[in-house]
């Protein structure tokens, strides 16, 4: 066991782990950061997803010790002085998820994706998202909302002159 | 009422319950300790609270899969109560506060449990005129409700609220009925042409909060003192534990116990990570078993057409198959191969157990939660009113969780350790182990006569479902069998017919069932997997429909619609809605009527469309896609997708548009991709890359759902609400089969259509 240093949704935790335990159980259990999820243990699914140094990351299998210091995004941190994120937004108007679980990593792993690429192609899209697994098999409708928060977020980028770096 | 029923009410407070109640954990704790005694769904109040502030919740004995069913049963509640739908909130599936309608499964929320909904929301609706017309001195017949408030006709300044007459009080108005589908009070329903929430579309009431992360899962259940345990698996089927090395985890930290009994193995840790260590540190000598447990996977098919029947079902026959196929002019057989496919749940098997109190509380996403309740207190021979599950949402696999091992884990364990007990399978566990949809073996026949009429049609399915589970036994469940449990009669399983109404002068449909060598301790036990045999039976006759008529060079939209125009009508007009949907899908989907397949381009992308069609009970749907078969590679892109979809009363069109779209991809994943693989000791597929799955790359570029009513009198006032979970699955194997068909003329007949099995039949038949 080790104290680690945690930044996350910008506040700062301290947490008494062993350093090599993943980064999710330390947000689901020490923090109860409950919108990353476990799916599989192994980087292939993407529930877990979080947002790092601004890269879709998989929290599942990254050491907690690896992320010291770094600023970490979860789901419940994406919405902004109570606005909702334009990605969870256009979730809710376009009616996206079945069960949910698996909404989590699409959600972070969109996020991630315009963050870099605001409007993103058809082609784009399903590269980008290509290994974030749903099993109510919800993607034609992330896809959807993935293009309409497109909209919002290049928009949104258009109007306040900020760069974009693709 | 309960003492836990009443603090519930009193504490779930309408914007909490709103939200969501199945996720808010703060009622379940510090309740009363019970006993959980059933609730009474004779009681009106049972299934209705209305409070001061003209606000209502339901408490219905159902589980949501994400299917949007919480919202339409609002919606169908409040309409028949006249009340403002946004005003209402909805409870589900908690044994101790809700009325027991068994859960979720066989798509039946909307068709046969809405009604008892109905009625008792229609009888609220009445015993509150009653107490209009006392408080405002006026005949019933004199009163207008709207909204949740009751005016004078007359003079609508004379009026009343619901909450008014009720709020804070109880309605003690008795229900009959023989069982629970059948509960009612005097009330009439409404005629569905009254209804004004039904067929309008309110979003979901649950997806704001697992978009913004603010839900609580079933998976995020936490109480005091809760510890963490995971499973120690027999690495080979029907392997018997030896001996346990306990000192091989004697050094991981936070360990509080090995638990073992049978073939059963789990530890438990303080942290879920020192749990998963355990888990994997621990050293257990097993013995293989002296017997292989099965063939492998690539063995299977001839292994199932070589064994001895377990059972079968008398064939349905109509005609003289035999004596038409003799007569043919044209004979065709077949034999469509379907392999063991798993739930592959996207979040693997979880539930936590407290035993505070010396009672048991689940929390669990079982869709059957009731049942778990009523398993697990046989399965630990503890009283059923000490029992209760808390249902809250949880990762969907559709049938995966009725049967709910790690319901029944953490239940035993925390009685075991007599602390709360948080137990999760591992991705391997789940892949390898959670319940199998049986294999397929079908063999078909068909004649055709001079004119390519279909004279004869021979139909026999094998299915290897011999013990087949049924819903949270206590004797079926994995730990049941690892601890060496069993029932002295395993259920026989079951295989399945083709579900059409086409006309065919003789035909035979036989069905039966085979056995593995190993029937208990199996990872591939069977369950219901969403549409439980449906797309197997479907995928053999609409591909072998599609054989016959390229047979009879007819298009094959026009041989199905001549074959249904030869069919003779039935209860539910499914013969009349069979030719509404195929003709809608054709519409939309801008049909080209032509023989298949299409004549084979030179170019590395084959393009080809097909058609299938079938009903699941009384929902009816026509699907047609457009495909692109990569001739160098063998990958299959579904570019397009129109369903025709028919489920009778649209209770949530948009609702209802996404679980048809999303249950259509699902039916293209099995199509394309999801197939158990094991060799002779144990299942190999078991992660997301040896057991694949549909991704957004396969995603159609257009995927359209037409919403069709082919009801001869669609304006009829009891147009009934059909069940609409599982019909789009069907037909999906044999549209895809069909479409490459049309594209390459290479006829598949075994699924999935991964890219090294259509590439290599293209290669055998030179395309």
């Amino acid at each position: 066991m080790a104290n680690i240093n945690l930044r996350v949704n910008g506040k700062a935790h301290t947490v008494d782990v062993d350093p090599a335990t993943p980064l999710l159980y330390v947000l689901r259990n020490d923090l109860d950061l409950h919108g990353p999820r476990f799916g599989c243990g192994l980087g292939q699914c993407g529930a877990c997803t979080v947002i790092i140094k601004g890269e879709a990351v998989r929290s599942c299998i990254r050491p907690i010790s690896t992320v010291q210091g770094a600023e970490i995004t979860t789901l419940e941190g994406l919405s902004q002085n109570g606005k909702l994120h334009p990605l969870q937004q256009a979730w809710i108007d376009e009616q996206v998820p079945a069960c949910g679980f698996c909404q989590n990593g699409q959600i972070m792993t969109a996020k991630a994706l315009l963050d870099k690429t605001p409007a993103p192609t058809d082609a784009q899209i399903r590269q980008g998202m290509a290994s974030t697994l749903c099993r109510c098999m919800t993607y034609y409708r992330i896809q959807a909302a993935i293009k309409r928060a497109s909209k919002t977020v290049s928009t949104a980028s258009h109007e306040s002159g900020s760069e974009v770096i693709a | 009422m309960t003492a836990s029923r009443r603090d519930f009410i009193k504490t779930s407070g309408f914007l909490v319950v709103g939200i969501s109640v199945a996720g808010d954990l703060s009622f379940a704790q510090g309740l009363g300790a019970g006993p959980y005694p059933d609730v009474d769904f004779r009681q009106l109040d049972s299934w209705i609270v209305i409070r001061p502030d003209n606000t209502a919740t339901f408490f219905v004995g159902k589980t949501d899969l994400g299917q949007g069913t919480g919202t339409a049963f609002r919606q169908i509640m409040a309409d028949e109560l006249d009340m403002p739908y946004d005003k209402t909130a909805c409870v589900m599936g908690n044994t101790d506060v809700t009325v027991d309608q068994g859960g979720s499964g066989g798509s039946d929320a909307l068709q046969t449990d809405g009604y008892p909904m109905r009625r008792v929301a229609a009888e609220a609706r009445r015993v509150l005129l009653e107490m209009a017309s006392a408080r405002l001195g006026v005949p019933v017949a004199q009163l207008a409700v709207s909204d949740s408030v009751v005016s004078v006709a007359a003079d609508p300044s004379k009026r009343v609220t619901y909450g008014e007459l009720i709020g804070g009080k109880r309605f003690n108005t008795a229900l009959t009925g023989n069982n629970i589908n059948a509960t009612t009070g005097v009330a009439k329903l409404k005629d569905v042409q009254q209804f004004k929430i039904v067929g309008t579309s309110p979003q979901r009431y649950d997806i704001p909060a697992k978009v913004d992360g603010s839900l609580k899962w079933a998976v995020d259940a936490k109480v005091p003192g809760m510890v963490h345990a995971r499973n120690v698996k027999p690495p080979f089927a029907g392997a018997t534990l030896v001996s346990i090395d306990e000192s091989s985890v004697k050094g991981v930290p936070g360990l509080i116990k090995v638990v073992s009994k049978g073939n059963y193995i789990a530890v438990v840790c303080e942290r879920e990570e020192q749990a998963i260590q355990a888990a994997r540190q621990l050293k257990v000598n097993w013995q293989k078993p002296a017997a292989a447990p099965f063939p492998t996977s690539e063995d299977l098919f001839t292994f199932m057409r070589g064994a001895a029947l377990t059972s079968s079902v008398p064939p349905v026959v109509v005609g003289n198959v035999e004596t038409s196929i003799k007569g043919a002019a044209k004979v065709l057989e077949a034999d469509y191969e379907i392999p063991f496919q798993g739930h592959t749940s996207i979040g693997p098997a979880h539930a936590m157990a407290d035993p505070s109190n010396d009672q048991l509380t689940i929390y669990s996403n079982d869709m059957k939660s009731y049942g778990l309740r009523d398993g697990v207190a046989e399965f630990l021979k503890i009283p059923r009113d000490r029992v209760r599950v808390v249902w809250m949402e949880g990762p969907q696999a559709y049938g995966r969780t009725a049967a709910d091992d790690a319901g029944f884990e953490a239940a035993f364990l925390a009685k075991e350790i007599g602390r709360p007990v948080r137990i999760q399978w591992m991705r391997n566990e789940e892949t390898a182990w959670d319940t199998k949809g049986p294999a397929f073996a079908v063999k078909v026949r068909g004649g055709l006569d001079a004119q390519g009429n279909l004279v004869a049609f021979d139909y026999d399915a094998r299915a290897a479902d011999f013990n087949h589970l049924g819903y949270n036994e206590h004797d079926t469940v994995l730990i049941s069998q690892l601890m060496g449990n069993r029932r002295a009669m395993p259920a026989r399983g079951s295989a399945a017919m083709p579900d059409e109404k086409y006309g065919i002068p003789s035909r035979r449909m036989a069905s039966s069932v085979v056995s593995l060598p190993l029937i208990w301790e199996t990872p591939l036990r069977t369950g219901n997997l969403r549409d439980p045999n449906g797309p197997q039976a479907t995928f053999a006759s609409e591909s072998f429909i599609d054989e016959l008529a390229a047979a009879a060079n007819a298009d094959p939209l026009e041989f199905r619609l001549k074959l249904l125009n030869a069919s003779e009508e039935d209860s539910g007009f499914k013969r009349a809605r069979s030719i509404a949907v195929l003709t809608a899908a054709a519409a939309a989907f801008k049909w080209d009527p032509r023989p298949s397949p299409k004549r084979v381009s030179s170019g590395e992308i084959l393009t080809g469309r097909g058609v299938a069609y079938t009903f699941r009970s009384q929902t009816v749907v026509a699907q047609m896609a457009e495909v692109e078969v990569n001739r160098r590679t063998g990958r299959v892109w579904v570019k397009r997708i129109v369903v025709a979809h028919d489920c009778g009363l649209v209770i949530n069109p948009e609702t209802l548009r996404r679980v048809v779209e999303a249950g259509t991809l699902y039916g293209l994943s099995r199509a394309l991709h999801e197939e158990v693989r094991f060799d002779t000791e144990k299942v190999t597929s078991v992660d997301w890359a040896s057991s694949p799955t549909l991704t957004h790359t396969d995603t159609p570029e257009s995927l359209e759902v037409i919403i069709v009513n082919g009801d001869p009198n669609p304006k009829r006032p009891d147009l009934p609400h059909y069940g609409a979970g599982e019909t789009m699955i069907k037909p999906m194997m044999a549209l895809i089969g069909n479409a490459i068909f049309d594209a390459t003329g290479v006829r598949l007949r075994r699924v999935p259509f991964r890219n090294a099995r259509v590439l290599a039949a293209l290669k055998s038949a030179n395309v």
